[in-house]
């Protein structure tokens, strides 16, 4: 049912519409079309003509697709570096924690790690440019790599920034990788396995983990949200020309034709991650698929 | 904090009602329990430690601006950029203003802002988990799938948008983290209001023909107020991140106020230059602050959660 609901095009319009009558009546008011027909309208054209490929254009008389579409990409290469990295670091984490519980190992992983997930993405970036940038001169200070870079070089100008979103992904992940372990260690199954005489690898393997990762996966898609939110501030601090920093500019420029396009851009990336997420969850999980045959 | 001590609802359950032995206890079982909780907070070291932190914070919040040796607001161009020194403890920023005085003093914006609109949130995410939870049917399923919008987009995102549409200002700031996270709250309360409304107590007050809001806001309320309170802090948390990464980008706490936020957002350019003090000082602010709130969080959850 939820899938269902999901997958429906009229509750994607509604998701949507919400944010966007806002932004509408912004564009009306900017116009001086302050009734309610014209946004409605108004809305409608934009839309239809986004459904196109037609994104109108930006104040600066670009076509709004060409302004967006570079940042796109270099944002999902910085996204991408920082989920390669946090993803394995914080179910490693999560898993060390749970087997660990109640210890100081475990509460130094769980709240160090929410503590850091709760420091904002551009206090993270000052410590890591004065550390690793000025203090040690390992990484240059911002993440715009020279034009035609190799990989390499663009690796190590994407690192702390990336490194950044890690600080602040890292929590939430790990807590729900701990939750999953420890509940999966509490279980027959596992109580079984070791009782069984399984070698004490073999039983974290076959049976905690393949259960204990399941929500954790899920968990992972969902923080598209918290990523996209940081890649605005991570790429602002550190002048990389992604879509987060478009959208900033956007929004200080009243570029509103830019804004609109980039936060819709936005909102259905983030859509899709959930939904792959939940796609995701009922593959990898009988349960669930069974369910919801019901 | 101010957050736990709630004997409040326990009494107001005893009173309200025409007390059957049976509610009677419950509400003495309720009182009890607060006592508990709040012995356990007090020997929660995460607690004691995330208070003091707060507390020196709230300080500066109000006393600040009588105690620091500089105006905060005062620039003087000539000494911009002086390192830190017995002059100037933590040097001075781009305009000359003493770094010091503004990070000491940036602790009241936010500190109105974060809790002023987690109040909000937790107000109306509250009153509206209380009626998804309570109804189910249609009413949840309409308020639902509203409350899918809103979250639909991340929250900084969202605070650009509005902050384009008003301009930014401390009000927006409020308005806006509180009616954002009020959909996140409003979804732990309809959990806990789901397993509540099946109990006894629901039931015996229905079969009374108490009011609906009396059953809600009276009875099923002061049941959940555990799992409220644990989201107050967290969100708490959640609110100075926010508020913060808002100023930062420009759409949050309008310049010149001292806010720490703006203070990066101003003097970040200079970092490369090795002009590290006016950034690290009011960034090591934030940092603590939100440290401090965590630990508080932590501390009561730990006591409040069954």
């Amino acid at each position: 049912m939820f899938l269902a609901a999901q997958v429906l095009p009229g509750d994607v319009a509604r998701r949507v519409l919400g944010p966007f009558a806002d932004q509408a009546s912004v564009d009306a008011l900017n116009h001086e079309l302050g009734t309610d027909r014209p946004l409605i309208t108004q809305y409608w054209d934009w839309i239809s003509h986004f459904l196109t490929g037609d994104l109108g254009e930006s104040i600066r008389n670009r076509p709004v697709s060409d302004v967006l579409f570079d940042p796109m990409v270099a944002s999902a290469k910085l996204a991408l570096l920082a989920f390669i990295i946090v993803v394995p670091l914080a179910i490693v984490g999560g898993v060390v924690a749970a087997m660990n519980e109640g210890t100081f190992r475990d509460r130094l992983i769980s709240v160090g790690g929410l503590s850091a997930t709760a420091i904002p993405e551009f206090v993270w970036a000052v410590l890591f440019i004065l550390i690793f940038a000025l203090g040690l001169g390992l990484f240059p200070t911002t993440a715009q790599p020279p034009d035609g870079a190799s990989i390499f070089t663009q690796l190590k100008y994407l690192l702390l920034p990336s490194l950044c979103l890690v600080c602040t992904l890292f929590g939430y992940i790990a807590r729900m990788a701990r939750a999953g372990t420890i509940e999966a260690l509490d279980a027959d199954y596992t109580r079984t396995a070791i009782l069984k005489g399984l070698p004490q690898r073999t039983v974290i393997r076959r049976h905690v983990l393949r259960n204990s990762l399941l929500p954790t996966i899920a968990v992972v898609a969902t923080q598209a949200g918290y990523l996209i939110g940081g890649l605005v501030i991570i790429e602002t601090i550190f002048n990389y020309q992604g879509i987060g920093q478009t959208l900033a500019r956007a929004a200080t420029q009243k570029d509103i034709p830019v804004l609109q396009s980039g936060v819709l851009l936005v909102g259905i990336v983030y859509l899709v991650a959930t939904l792959i997420a939940d796609i995701l969850y009922s593959v990898l999980n009988p349960r669930v698929r069974l369910g919801a045959a019901e | 904090m101010t957050a736990p001590g709630q004997p409040a609802p326990a009494g107001a359950t005893e009173i309200g009602t025409a007390s059957p032995a049976a509610v009677g206890a419950h509400a003495a079982d309720a009182r009890v329990a607060t006592k508990e909780r709040l012995a356990l907070l007090r020997r929660s070291k995460s607690f004691i430690a995330g208070s003091i932190i707060v507390g020196f914070w709230v300080l500066c919040a109000i006393f600040g601006e009588l105690v620091v040796p500089k105006d905060p607001l005062a620039s003087d161009p000539i000494n911009d950029l002086i390192s830190p020194s017995g002059d100037n403890w933590f040097g001075t920023d781009k305009l000359g203003r003493d770094v010091f005085s503004r990070v000491i003093t940036g602790a009241r914006d936010i500190l109105i802002v974060a809790p002023l609109a987690t109040i909000l949130a937790t107000v109306l995410g509250t009153a509206l988990g209380l009626v998804t939870g309570y109804f189910r049917g249609l009413v949840d399923d309409v308020l639902s799938r509203i409350i899918e919008a809103f979250l639909a987009l991340p929250v900084i995102i969202m605070g650009l948008l509005v902050a384009v549409a008003l301009g930014p200002s401390k009000t927006t700031l409020i308005i806006t983290i509180g009616v954002l996270f009020a959909p996140i709250i409003s979804r732990t309360v309809r959990a806990a209001v789901l397993t509540e409304r099946e109990l006894e107590y629901v039931a015996a007050a229905r079969l009374r023909n108490e009011r609906t809001p009396y059953v809600l806001f009276g009875e099923i309320l002061p049941n959940v107020m555990g799992p409220i309170i644990v989201e107050f802090t967290v969100r708490l948390g959640y609110a100075i991140f926010v508020a913060a990464g808002l100023s930062f980008l420009g759409f949050g706490i309008p310049a010149p106020a001292p806010d720490w936020g703006l203070q990066v957002a101003d003097n970040y350019g200079v970092i490369s230059g090795g002009f590290w003090w006016p950034v690290l000082f009011p960034s090591l602010a934030i940092a603590t602050l939100v440290i401090g709130v965590n630990l508080i969080a932590d501390g009561v959850a730990s006591a409040f959660e069954r």
